[in-house]
């Protein structure tokens, strides 16, 4: 199989925010009880039960204003920092798909991950203290050849899944700004846009902190010892891996 | 819709006036889109708020709302100033020529009235809102459009005030914005141009809002884009079968197929049809219309079987009867409710309590009836009525009775989409525990009602218990077990109730009990029933049409005429005939809907209206058929408020008189109400801000469904009220903060979100601020009170003199930190 992605084209999103319902929905997430805060953009961040999320922005100026929609969720980096911190391989990246998904059973909760992102995205079931949670572009749909169910619902093409390649030469055919082709290994999930950036809040130019390899290789030898101890210890560890 | 979703994607300029797509219908947005994607449209947005679909415009212009005709009068004026209307289209296809009687006045005349005002009546006699008619009966004409009794110039001098000046003073969009916007519309009066427009209640909610949709056809007609691919005016409908349901003759004055009801004067089937039936003596006017006895005999021998005979009048005396002048609306019902007039009433599918304008008024109207039956999904606002805030329940006696219903995905059935489309669908899953599907409530409903009129008889049994019901087998008690819905959608086709051994029309031979191919077939002598003459070929003998699922797209316009199936008779663009010129060819060759095959005598493309030959060669008839003189009305005689729109302000303004037309500030044929409850304001500092309702993507109408659906109602968990950043700043309100929302007719709190997308504006000297609403929030659900209420309880008992819809978008408000 090549590479998959999705593509996601903010300037024909329209806010609609069927992704975020058709995500939970497949995913059978439980709701948040949330309140309104003064804004429609809910709920207010990612969560283990929230895997992606549509960012409203407004910008005003002398010109007008303008409203952006932009969907957030986990990037599926080509070097994924989170695999690279992982001290017991719960994160992995498929071979064939270069999805980068989990495995629970695995997850010792050390939250390594979290901060090892460079975009903010790992999050934890269990009211944040639990084991990882993130978009996994719905690996289990994709591997039984269908579409993941954000891409599948959303009504104006705003996100589109398909093979990578095909997915970037399209989005350079309509002549869109790339973001993601090359950042961090090529991301899994690139973004067609009109305007820098920064005015979409994505990161410009996301880079993995060098420590990650670092600490990624002292936790998994302190995992491979394999004592009774190591997964507290670990777990201090990787915390204090990631304070900043 | 004059055209379909799909179609959308076939415009050069979208215009969104009185609509939100991209919240309200998102997948409407999905064409619009793909006409920016892939042609490089441009899409206008006109708007009091900068909403989700502004955010995708091309251009986006502020406007006050309730001024939209100033708007699109401003419009007219720049087309016909600068000569950009479609010269041929408009001389053949329209009535701007036509003479208009010498004492036909305008509102200019006539402080602000046009002429035949009654104001005791508070409305008009139209003796000389007519055309001048030739020593032949048809309307004299000025082809060269300079005669000042003609259409065309009335409108020049009509619309003559509307200056750019007077329009931004008005509706306080910027003047640059205006004549941008101006720009971009009106460039589409070119035959390889078209323009589409989509509107829904951000129009009709007003006391205006039939002429607000007047207005835009007129400059459609100007333009030359109805009947075009990418073109056409269309009504995107608020719910999923909210079009199949009137199409059913939901409304109370329509019968099915847009038959009118009979009145008390209507006394016999003569009658009926000599009032109903529309004449012509324009040879070129196909004037459809003339077919209304075939379609309202078929109706009868529809639903009264053998029992319907020439001899007694196809059992027409059966069919209820308004008085003359009866409106029974929905805002007059509420009204008669809560004056003790009703005594019982049925809630099927609909949430009152919180949907009606002038909650609390609706809400003590329902503690005066004797006895409520809600069929719903959820226990909601109305069903427990009689538990809401401020209600006290020891001194109500209504009896409320609750039946739970199927979900439309829990039953077999069709609905009906705003482009005309009746889809089937299947039945899902089926429906939790004793919920029934609509039709076997009212299967049941029935069998009780009949069986009762059989044993105590009553003052007029004869209607209930001759009524056809043949939908299925019955069990020992004479009842059908179940409703097979295949048999109502085949009575609603039509069948032939008796040989016809060879048909007037096509001299073919049809057998008794055969469905009716086609509404060309049906008769008025009782030999075809149908139930609905404008489904007449959704249920042939060659299957359920609706039930098609083919992707051939011919045109490729993307009109897939093999997928389910489009009333009237599977076109998917109407008056499509005013697509080709006079000879018959496109317009526009690019976008043809349909061609004049000469060598072969036909029409190809798209199903066009009516077989006959285009205009200019032998038999060529005109092509809006629907209309008794075969062309687009400009001219629009049939409305209650006059022939042209012209702007009077909403019920409740910020202003001591309408600026245009001093002596009449509002609409002067609507009705006023006189409750208590019914008390309004202008000009009035108490309540000093414009509000508006609207909804928003996350929610459905009351929010009965939705606000069950966590995961909607976690993404919009409250009320909201949003505002400017300068009132918030004068009112020392913070995003987030709860807010009290108040007009003179009630109050309620809200969650304030401050936001540069809504902006005061400068109106006749003024600063006009707005506070915008959702309407989707209720006291019942969820229980905790935490979503808050209904905004329709700051909402005025006013409605369109046309149609009587309520003035939900422009009405006076004040807000306070709460
Ligand atoms: S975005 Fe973060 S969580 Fe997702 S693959 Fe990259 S590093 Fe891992
Ligand atoms: S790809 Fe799947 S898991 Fe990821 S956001 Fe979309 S629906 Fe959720
Ligand atoms: S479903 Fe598509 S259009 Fe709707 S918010 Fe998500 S990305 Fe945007």
């Amino acid at each position: 199989m090549a590479r998959k992605g999705l593509l996601i084209t903010p300037d024909i999103c329209v806010g609609c925010r069927a992704c975020q319902v058709a995500c939970k929905e497949w995913n059978q997430l439980p709701a948040t009880k949330t309140k309104n805060n003064g804004t429609h953009e809910n709920p207010p961040d990612l969560d283990g039960n929230n895997f992606n999320k549509i960012r409203f922005i407004e910008h005003a100026d002398q010109k007008g204003v303008k409203w952006l929609f932009v969907s957030q969720r986990c990037m599926h980096c080509g070097e994924p920092a989170c695999v690279q911190i992982c001290p017991v391989g719960a994160l992995i990246k498929d071979k064939d798909t270069g999805i980068v998904y989990y495995d629970k059973n695995k997850c010792i909760a050390c939250h390594a991950c979290k901060s090892a992102c460079p975009f903010d995205i790992p999050r934890y079931d269990q009211g944040g203290k639990g084991k990882i949670a993130k978009c996994h572009l719905c690996i289990d749909r994709v591997r039984a050849g269908l579409t993941p169910a954000c891409a599948k619902t959303c009504p104006t093409g705003a996100i589109r899944y398909g093979d990578r390649d095909a997915l970037l030469k399209e989005a350079k055919a309509k002549k869109y700004k790339i973001y993601g082709e090359t950042e961090l290994g090529g991301l899994g999930v690139i973004f067609a846009l009109t305007d820098s950036p920064k005015i979409y809040k994505l990161a410009e130019s996301p880079k993995i902190s060098e420590s990650v390899a670092f600490w990624g290789s002292v936790l998994r030898t302190l995992v491979g010892r394999g004592d009774s101890t190591a997964s507290t210890f670990v777990r201090y560890l990787a915390h204090k891996s990631t304070e900043k | 819709m004059t055209n379909q979703y799909t179609d959308l994607k076939n415009a050069d300029v979208i215009l969104i006036m009185g609509g939100n797509p991209a919240e309200n219908h998102p997948v409407a947005m999905k064409w619009i889109m793909r006409a920016k994607e892939q042609r490089g449209a441009k899409l206008v947005v006109v708007d009091p708020r900068f909403t989700r679909t502004a955010a995708k415009a091309d251009l986006y212009v502020p406007i006050r709302s309730g001024t939209d005709i100033v708007f699109l009068g401003g419009l007219i004026k720049y087309i016909i100033d600068n000569n950009l209307y479609f010269k041929d289209y408009v001389l053949n296809y329209t009535d701007a020529s036509f003479l208009v009687d010498p004492n036909f006045k305008l509102p200019d005349e006539l402080d602000g009235v046009f002429s035949g005002y009654d104001e005791k009546k508070r409305a008009y006699d139209k003796a000389t809102w007519k055309f001048q008619l030739d020593e032949n009966g048809i309307p004299k004409k000025d082809p060269t459009l300079q005669d000042p009794h003609c259409v065309f110039q009335l409108l020049r001098k009509i619309y003559s005030r509307y200056t750019l000046d007077v329009v931004s003073n008005i509706t306080g969009a910027p003047k640059d914005k205006i004549e941008e916007c101006y720009k971009i519309l009106a460039s589409t009066g070119k035959p390889d141009k078209v323009m589409t427009e989509c509107y829904a209640m951000g129009w009709t909610q007003h006391t205006v809002g039939a002429q607000n949709i007047r207005a835009m056809s007129i400059i459609q007609l100007l333009l030359g884009n109805m009947g075009m691919a990418g073109g056409g005016i269309n009504a995107l409908r608020g719910e999923s079968n909210v079009q199949g349901s009137t199409d059913a003759g939901l409304l109370f004055h329509i019968l099915t197929g847009y038959n009118p009801t009979p009145v008390a004067s209507d006394v016999d089937l003569k009658t009926y049809i000599e009032k109903y039936t529309p004449k012509t003596k324009e040879p070129k006017s196909l004037n459809w219309l003339s077919n209304r006895p075939k379609y309202i005999v078929s109706y009868l021998k529809a639903i009264y079987g053998d029992k319907a005979t020439k001899e007694n009048d196809y059992c027409y005396s059966y069919l209820p009867k308004r008085d003359d002048t009866q409106n029974c609306s929905w805002l007059m019902i509420f009204d008669q409710m809560y004056k003790g007039k009703i005594k019982g009433f049925f809630a099927w599918g609909q949430n009152p309590a919180c949907s009606g304008a002038n909650s609390n008024k609706t809400r003590q109207a329902l503690a005066k009836l004797d006895w409520l039956v809600c069929v719903n999904l959820w226990d909601n606002e109305t069903s427990s009525f009689w538990k809401g805030p401020g209600m006290d329940s020891k001194k109500i006696k209504t009896e409320v009775f609750f039946l739970p219903c199927a979900a439309s995905v829990e039953k077999e059935g069709s609905v009906t989409n705003s482009g005309r489309i009746a889809q089937w669908r299947y039945k899902a899953v089926n429906p939790p525990g004793k919920c029934m599907p609509d039709a076997e409530i009212i299967n049941e409903l029935y069998f009780r009602v009949k069986k009762l009129y059989e044993k105590e008889k009553g003052a007029f049994p004869d209607p209930i218990l001759h009524l056809t019901w043949d939908y299925g087998e019955k069990d020992k008690n004479g009842k059908i077990k179940h409703v097979d819905v295949h048999k109502v959608a085949k009575e609603i086709n039509g069948y032939f109730t008796a040989d016809v051994p060879e048909h007037p029309n096509d001299k073919k031979a049809y057998k008794k009990g055969q469905q009716v191919p086609s509404f060309a077939l049906l008769l008025d002598d009782g030999r075809t029933a149908c139930g609905n003459w404008i489904y007449c070929g959704s249920y042939t003998d060659a299957g359920n049409m609706m039930a098609r699922r083919g992707k051939e797209d011919p045109t490729g316009l993307g009109l897939f005429p093999n997928w389910a199936w489009s009333w009237p008779v599977n076109r998917r663009i109407i008056y499509n005939r005013a697509s080709v010129d006079p000879q018959g060819n496109p317009w526009d060759p690019k976008r043809a809907v349909i061609k004049w095959d000469a060598a072969n005598k036909k029409w190809v493309g798209d199903i066009a209206d009516g077989p006959q030959p285009p205009l200019a060669l032998e038999g060529g008839k005109l092509p809006f058929i629907m209309k008794p003189l075969g062309v687009g009305a400009i001219f629009g005689p049939g409305m209650a408020d006059g022939p042209f729109p012209v702007h009077y302000e909403p019920l409740e303004c910020p202003f001591q008189e309408n600026p245009l037309y001093k002596k009449h500030r509002i609409n002067p044929t609507v009705k006023l109400f006189d409750a208590d409850t019914d008390v309004f304001v202008y000009c009035d500092t108490r309540y000093p801000y414009v509000g508006t309702t609207y909804r928003v993507t996350e929610h459905w109408q009351t929010g009965v469904m939705t606000r069950h659906t966590d995961w909607l109602r976690e993404l919009e968990p409250q009320i909201f009220a949003e505002i400017d950043p300068v009132l918030a700043k004068e009112k020392g309100i913070k995003s987030g903060d709860k807010v009290i929302v108040s007009s003179a007719r009630g109050k309620l709190w809200a969650i304030a979100i401050i936001t540069p997308r809504l902006q005061p504006m400068k109106v006749l000297g003024q600063t006009i601020h707005i506070v915008g609403l959702p309407w989707h929030y209720g006291w019942k659900f969820p229980e905790d009170g935490s979503g808050g209420d209904s905004a329709n309880l700051l909402t005025p008992t006013i409605g369109d003199p046309n149609t009587m819809i309520p003035e939900s978008k422009a009405f006076m408000v004040n807000i306070e930190k709460a």
